[in-house]
């Protein structure tokens, strides 16, 4: 208990410090080792408790209540200066609506509510916990470079609040380790409320009008979900008398209808953190804020707090068809529909937004059949996409600073130009979409799931969407792989932490893909196992192995196999004229000019545009919610 | 044990499968011809191409173009391998498509403008015929109770009696699988109807000999997953499994030489209708009655 104690506290202390300081070289040290610190430790709970079956802490504290409380007023606070300077109404008045609601909770319903057991741990928060002290603190690591560049990058003059980027990035970290340790709701609603302040104030780090107002969208649409949690705490209070999560999960197995409202209300909260249709905006406008933000907040860890709530709440969903339908339902049309749309990006950020909030659909709708193998299946969602995710990030935000854009059609040649990082960047995207990677097994697992449970909806959404993936990830990965001759090499210049990161990532991302298995055996199944009493697994080691033995080989090759000279007669490309310049592909044309060939990707605007798809998902995944709602406020009794 | 099965299924399949595929192809001509009103070159004649290209010179434009498409034979083998072995339909299905996106990424990286069509285009075809692809496992598994091909040797009647809906929704990817016309938007051996020559603009001598090998261990696999609709527990099965798959594959070079090549966005609404007509409605019977 120490430990998940230390991992909470530690980075806070971290972020007072950093607060305070101004210097570059003091903050590389102190990010550097508190991450190296975080990291271990992280690691050193996962490697101990391996196979878990879950373990609770006795641990309660009115103290500790009455500081969650004042934690919520504190963010109340921030949110609403805000709000009055930059005069934003809904936001302001969200935000006292959930003041009232908390204070009120807090001293006239839940003052004499007590949860002996107040933290525990596990296998899926030992997952979570690899994912946000591990690649949490690579990509802080990371971001130590890049805020260097970035704030080179900005106008003259302009004011840097890199101190208070770095303490924010450390507030997150222990949020999110609370909201995995907590089986105290009310303390995992201060985690969940903390977390989305940070997003709010680093989405609006740099105070440009545009980021300000895609600030304020995330915050209201967040606040929305938050008042979600918090009906769904006011109906554990009133009807229930507990704040202890497992025993609402349990409460909620045995009496599907008695928690009815107050699962729908969480779902709801999971739903707008996880960012899915019709939240899917501020996930997109959250794209302004600073890569290595992108990266922790808004695709690995912070989005992952949603699923994780409704992967939590599985078990429950199992049983009750009205929520369990919502849940499938939103996450499996957002995934469609975000795959498609994905199609019709050309700015790689948003490319990886919109494959973000697909993937947090599939993990949902996962959530949502709510059965042992779609579990399992869920899991490797959350971990595959997480490593892979962030290092596909952390590749975009070295390459924009150094070939100067986002853009796809910007990376032209960028295996010549930036060899390590174009390797790195197609492996990240390679495994985010094709066999025998890990991203590629967890969604096989996905389809047999949703198969032998005869969601014949989900199966062809599946289908559908899994055929939109290939096409934008392919022609991504067909623009890094072209190679012309030998450009200017411009990675040089990289930070050295930069390069520790993706590294880091890179190499987590091969190691879970081949011991993939491993993995499976000691830190999935426990989970599924302590849940569910059996084991669902649907596809077999067998075959789980020869996916790790194609991932080797894949990797050698893209590592090891390319580059060097060729030992063959080198031509120039057939142009339909003489060839005048390899790299720019000019030639000669009729008339004696040079002409210059080029060629774009397809993005199919007027198929996968968003201004066809969008309103879709957004019209549709509202009234089911609405639907949803309704049911269960109305007619509990009948699911 | 099902990794040394596959294994030794991979080598096999890679012994087995250029031969089989070569005579396939060399049939193929021989009956385009004498639909043409020709007569047609040896049924060898593939077999002295491909001997021939491996007697050029070796030219490029880069050094990775050929590890690329070595590693699509690669992975195309290992495909066959695990299918021909009786091993996991979709885990054939997923290391297929490996196969054609290193084959994407080569021609990629030529960086020539012709080969850069033909890479979106025949990304553009994965898409297109991916969803069936997809629906095609899911209904052999509701049909056959499992995703293991070598469990329809156990079956008391063939699958297409349950998922005949979904034998044709393949029938119809089977043509953008098979590269025939109207589908060969990628490349295409119809010299009338390509920009210069697609995806394999630039590749030449040795590299276009493996891409040749690599079309014939698809053609084979492919037609392996036409075979699987009519083989059960009976052996004789066999012989009208091989009867249906010849006749499926004289049907494919009769649309081959009666068709001209189609725009993508017909191919692609085309095969997606196909998919969600058969496939879905096939799915949703078997699921729900």
């Amino acid at each position: 208990m120490a430990l998940l104690g230390f991992l909470i506290v530690f980075p806070l202390v971290v972020a007072a410090v950093l607060l305070a300081v101004r210097g570059d070289g003091a903050r590389n040290v102190i990010v550097c080792a508190s991450a190296i610190i975080i990291g271990a430790a992280s690691v050193v709970l996962v490697g101990s408790n391996l196979g878990t079956q879950g373990v609770f802490f006795e641990f309660s504290s009115l103290a500790l209540d009455f500081t969650c409380t004042g934690v919520s007023v504190v963010i109340v606070g921030i949110i609403l200066a805000f709000a009055v300077k930059y005069r934003n109404l809904l936001a302001g008045a969200l935000a006292l609506v959930q003041l009232v609601g908390a204070l009120v909770l807090e001293f006239v319903f839940a003052h004499e509510i007590e949860v002996p057991l107040g933290l525990y741990f596990d296998s899926l928060s030992l997952l979570m916990t690899f994912i946000i002290g591990v690649i949490g603190s690579g990509i802080c690591v990371y971001a130590l470079g890049y805020m260097r560049d970035f704030q080179a990058h900005e106008p003259e003059g302009a004011k840097d609040r890199r101190p208070l980027f770095f303490a924010l990035m450390f507030v997150f970290l222990s949020a999110m380790f609370v909201i995995v340790f907590s089986n105290n709701m009310e303390w995992m609603f201060t985690g969940w409320e903390v977390t989305t302040v940070c997003s709010f104030l680093l989405i609006g780090y740099t105070r440009t009008e545009e980021a300000i107002a895609n600030a304020f969208r995330q915050i209201i649409m967040n606040l929305a979900g938050g008042i979600g949690f918090l009906v769904a705490l006011y109906v554990c209070a009133i009807q229930l008398g507990t704040f202890s999560f497992v025993e609402f999960i349990m409460l909620g197995v045995a009496d599907p209808a008695l928690v009815a409202v107050a699962v729908v209300a969480l779902a709801f909260a999971g739903i707008t953190k996880a960012a899915q249709m019709p939240f899917q905006t501020w996930l997109l406008g959250a794209m302004v804020a600073p890569t290595p933000t992108s990266a922790l907040l808004h695709s690995s860890t912070m989005v992952k707090a949603g699923v994780f709530l409704l992967v939590k709440l599985a078990p429950v969903l199992l049983m009750s068809p009205v929520p369990s339908m919502m849940v499938m339902l939103v996450g499996g049309i957002t995934f469609l529909l975000c795959s498609f749309m994905a199609i019709s990006q050309s700015n790689a950020k948003r490319v990886l937004a919109y494959s973000t909030i697909a993937n947090l659909g599939l993990i949902t709708a996962c959530a949502g059949v709510g059965t042992p193998e779609a579990v399992w299946a869920a899991e490797f969602l959350i971990l595959f996409h997480a490593i892979a995710k962030s290092l596909l990030f952390l590749c975009v935000g070295t390459a924009e600073h150094h070939i100067g854009s986002r853009d796809i059609e910007s990376m032209d040649l960028l295996f010549d130009r930036m060899p390590r990082l174009a390797r790195f960047m197609m492996l990240g995207i390679m495994c985010m979409f094709i066999a025998p990677f890990g991203m590629l097994v967890a969604k096989w697992a996905t389809l047999v799931s949703f198969v032998d449970m005869d969601q014949v909806a989900l199966v062809i959404i599946l289908a559908f969407g899994s055929a939109a993936t290939f096409m934008f990830w392919a022609k991504w990965l067909g623009k890094l792989a072209g190679i012309a001759g030998s450009p200017e090499n411009v990675e040089v210049t990289v930070h050295k932490t930069e390069w520790a990161a993706l590294l880091l990532m890179a190499v987590l991302l091969v190691v879970a893909c081949v011991t993939l298995p491993l993995i499976s055996t000691y830190l999935v199944e426990p989970y599924v196992t302590s849940i569910y009493g059996i084991l669902g697994q649907d596809i077999s080691t067998d075959n789980l192995w020869i996916a790790s033995i194609c991932v080797a080989i894949v990797v050698v090759v893209l590592f090891a196999g390319m580059g060097g000279s060729p030992k063959t007669r080198k031509v120039d490309v057939y142009l339909a004229g003489v060839s005048r310049g390899a790299d720019e592909r000019s030639f000669q044309n009729a008339l004696s000019g040079t002409s210059v060939a080029t060629a774009r990707n397809w993005y199919m605007d007027d198929v996968f545009g968003e201004k066809r798809i969008a309103p879709v998902g957004v019209v549709f995944n509202s009234a089911i919610m609405v639907a949803a709602l309704v049911i269960a406020a109305v007619a509990p009794t009948l699911l | 044990m099902t990794i040394l099965t596959t294994l030794i299924g991979t080598v096999a399949f890679a012994l087995i499968a250029p031969v089989v595929g070569c005579l396939l192809a060399g049939l193929d001509r021989i009956i385009s011809a004498r639909m043409q009103g020709r007569v047609g070159p040896p049924l060898l004649q593939p077999y002295y191409d491909v001997r021939k290209l491996f007697e050029k010179e070796s030219v490029s434009v880069n050094s990775v173009e050929r590890t690329y498409v070595g590693c699509a034979l690669l992975f195309a083998w290992v495909a066959g391998g695990v299918f021909f072995t009786g091993g996991n339909l979709l885990m054939c299905v997923f290391i297929i498509t490996l196969s054609s996106l290193f084959f994407i990424m080569a021609a990629y990286s030529t960086r020539s403008p012709y080969a850069e069509v033909g890479a979106a285009r025949e990304t553009l075809q994965v898409m297109a015929y991916e969803p069936m692809v997809l629906l095609l496992a899911v209904g052999f598994y509701l049909a056959a109770g499992t995703f293991d091909v070598g469990d329809v040797l156990a079956l008391d009647a063939p699958v297409i009696t349950t998922i005949w809906l979904v034998f044709l929704g393949l029938l119809f990817i089977l043509t953008i699988k098979l590269r025939k016309s109207p589908f060969d938007l990628s490349m295409s051996h119809h010299a009338h109807q390509e920009i210069v020559r697609g995806m394999t603009t630039e590749m030449s001598g040795p590299t276009l000999g493996l891409v040749e090998i690599m079309h014939w261990c698809e053609n084979v696999l492919f037609l392996g997953w036409i075979g699987m609709f009519f083989v059960w527990g009976n052996p004789l099965s066999i012989i009208l499994a091989v009867a249906v798959v010849l006749a499926v594959y004289f049907l494919e070079i009769w649309i081959d030489n009666n068709f001209a090549r189609v725009k993508w966005q017909l191919m692609l609404k085309s095969a997606w209708a196909v998919a969600l007509a058969a496939g879905g409605v096939n799915i949703a019977f078997l699921a729900f009655l």
